[in-house]
């Protein structure tokens, strides 16, 4: 059983590589046709007793794949650890916040806003920071998102820890309207940047930065030795890891109405490295499959409600233990050895 | 900005620092114990010493102290204090081994990649969190005054507090003992080995496993002491209670340079200091943003903290 899931990775990419182009359109059609009718799908087998099945589509779910996929450009394809992801989230969830309630801006006028605003935040962060080597990394980037929560909860200016309420909703597009009451448009608004973003994240893959952020994972010294420039690329994959949470954060905080400076916290970012890791790191599927089952898990299991959180943290513990390298890893062909027994140090993901 | 207090209180807020430093350069020992061997930062470490200080909770209860008790005088003082102790102590080391047991163990076997042990870790500490959090019923706990806290010396303005005394004197011999036991024993020779090289130790006959295994219960016991030592000052705690000391004695320890003794020792001393004049000056709530900043700009400026990372280094 073990050995069949083993190869499931490459066995789905086989079958797509040997698939010829009308059977991709078909399925590619399928399945986000499938995505997007999710809201109407409330079986039994799917529904989360004790929280709307529709907000929790949104919220976790959608928002940790989208939010997995930002992070897995910068720890899973270019091998940078990053512990304090959710700050991009945060800047781009008070932009919203705070150009939203303070200016007569609309969320479409904000969201390029936002997303720049992380990003720049990206590179001031990345500059200096990203010559340090992994483990030291972790720790500045921790500290950079313990930061702008501490920043947010004791600046009176933009609501201290009370935060910001009162945000404005996007306007209509055509019939979808956006209401606190309706999170579907929420979903598919969500849903669309997220297809926009997995299409451009396998294009830069397949590219000149894709191979550049992989030479890098693998040997950073190596990498630069062939031409490469490793600075740049890690502030590239930094950065654009940082738009991709800020797009996140414009469209939570324009669903959520309010927005309290604990909400993000050091736990998030934690999270959502446990999906990139928990599905398959740097393989995007994996990391959407892992962010799905962590997210809606614990909505999944409300019944249990007490321990929920202690359930969720043992099954994390029991799956990294049974497939440490995720639900879906990544293709193996880096590898010569095709024995694991005796890999000691597989180099993929490593940290070095 | 408050300058004045800082000058004021200067002396004051030095002896408080240290003996906050202390308790930092204990729990950091763990982290930089377990990062020279397996170079992996430990995430469940604060939930290690969070046990200590439910382990010392559970050892003056065993003795019978209530929270509502007049302090305890003389030979039944000392007493309480040495088993509060020694129980946080061994239920940090025992806690400490099998977390190793639990999240690290399996994976090292498999050769699994530093992500995923830390994922791993991670679980583990959510898991610990989430279970003295339901045990508590989510409420912090109130450590009963085992000893009379009274005022030894005053030296310019400084009133000397005979608890953190006992802390800063008791964690100086902890971490003496410990520097001994890693340059002159046996099993510490072996874990000066492994965090040397792995292969070569293993060549020369060290027992890996046993050298993790001694090395988790070494790092465990200075976080039960830790735990001890600030449930004795600071008299309550919680099940989220390892978070911030757990995060604040990481720093410390890459401050110093990981992996490295008294790299770490120095950085906790150095970060327990530096966060008390700074929540003088800037107010609580601000220390950790200037700490990070500190730490960022130590990092900036020499990549492998103020006394480069190896345990190996330690012995000079």
């Amino acid at each position: 059983m073990i050995k069949v899931t083993f190869n499931l990775r490459d066995k789905g990419a086989e079958f797509w590589d040997r698939s010829p182009r009308w059977r991709r359109v078909l399925l590619s059609v399928i399945f986000i046709g499938f995505c997007y009718a999710l809201p109407f799908l409330n079986n039994p087998l799917i529904n989360t007793p004790g929280s709307d099945f529709q907000s929790v589509l949104f919220y976790p779910v959608g928002m940790y794949v989208m939010m997995a996929i930002g992070l897995n450009i910068v720890v899973g394809k270019s091998g940078l650890l990053d512990l304090g992801y959710v700050a991009f989230f945060a800047i781009g969830a008070y932009t919203m916040a705070i150009l939203g309630t303070k200016t007569d801006l609309n969320f479409w006028e904000i969201l390029p806003i936002g997303v720049g605003l992380a990003m720049l935040s990206g590179v001031l962060l990345g500059t200096p920071t990203l010559r340090l080597r992994g483990d030291y990394l972790a720790i500045v980037t921790l500290g950079f998102g313990e930061i702008v929560r501490i920043f947010a909860v004791n600046t009176d200016a933009i609501g201290g820890s009370r935060g910001i309420a009162g945000i404005p909703t996007p306007p209509d597009i055509f019939k979808a309207k956006f209401t606190i009451l309706d999170p579907k448009p929420y979903y598919w608004l969500l849903l669309t940047f997220t297809l926009l973003i997995i299409w451009m994240v396998r294009r830069l893959a397949a590219r000149r930065p894709g191979r550049a952020w992989d030479a890098i994972r693998q040997d950073d010294d190596v990498a630069q030795l062939m031409g490469i420039n490793t600075r740049r690329s890690k502030v590239w994959a930094f950065v654009l890891g940082a738009a991709v949470a800020g797009v996140g954060g414009v469209i939570y905080a324009s669903q959520i109405l309010s927005i309290v400076p604990d909400q993000f916290n050091l736990n998030v970012s934690i999270l959502i490295l446990a999906c990139v890791v928990f599905g398959g790191i740097g393989n995007i599927w994996g990391v959407i499959l892992g962010a799905v089952l962590l997210a809606f898990t614990p909505e999944r299991i409300r019944f249990l409600s007490q321990p929920r959180i202690l359930v969720f943290g043992i099954a994390l513990v029991v799956m990294m233990n049974l497939r440490p390298d995720g639900i879906l890893p990544k293709k193996k062909r880096e590898h010569l050895e095709p024995n694991w027994d005796h890999v000691e140090e597989s180099g993929e993901g490593e940290i070095k | 900005m408050d300058f004045a207090l800082l000058r004021d209180a200067f002396w004051m807020l030095t002896f408080d620092g240290l003996a906050l430093g202390a308790i930092y350069a204990l729990i950091s020992l763990g982290y930089t114990l377990v990062y020279g061997v397996l170079r992996l930062i430990n995430f469940a470490h604060s939930e290690v010493f969070m046990i200590g200080t439910f382990g010392s909770l559970f050892a003056t209860g065993l003795i019978g102290v209530k929270i509502e008790d007049e302090p305890l005088t003389d030979g039944k003082m000392v007493f309480t204090l040495l088993f509060a102790l020694v129980i946080a102590m061994l239920s940090s080391a025992i806690a400490a081994v099998l977390v190793e047991f639990v999240a690290y163990r399996r994976l090292r076997k498999r050769g699994a990649t530093k992500l995923a042990t830390l994922i791993s870790a991670i679980g583990v500490s959510i898991s610990l969190v989430e279970l003295f959090r339901i045990m508590t019923d989510s409420l912090p706990r109130e450590f009963p005054r085992i000893m009379d806290k009274t005022f030894l010396v005053s030296y310019a303005g400084a009133d000397i507090r005979n608890d953190k005394v006992i802390v800063i004197v008791a964690a100086g011999l902890m971490m003496v003992a410990l520097d001994q036991f890693i340059s002159k024993t046996r099993l510490g020779k072996g874990i000066r080995a492994v965090s040397q090289d792995e292969n070569t130790a293993t060549l020369m006959g060290v027992n890996i496993n046993r050298v993790i295994t001694v090395t988790f219960f070494a790092g465990g016991l200075m976080a039960g002491a830790a735990a001890f030592f600030y449930i004795l000052v600071y008299e309550n705690t919680s099940f989220k209670v390892g978070f911030f000391l757990g995060i604040s004695a990481f720093t410390a320890a890459v401050l110093g340079g990981i992996g490295n003794l008294r790299g770490a020792l120095f950085g906790g001393f150095v970060l327990g200091l530096m966060e008390t004049y700074t929540s003088a000056v800037f107010g609580t709530a601000w220390k950790a943003v200037i700490s990070f900043i500190i730490l960022v700009l130590v990092l900036l400026i020499k990549p492998t903290g103020l006394f480069g990372e190896s345990i190996t280094q330690a012995r000079v």
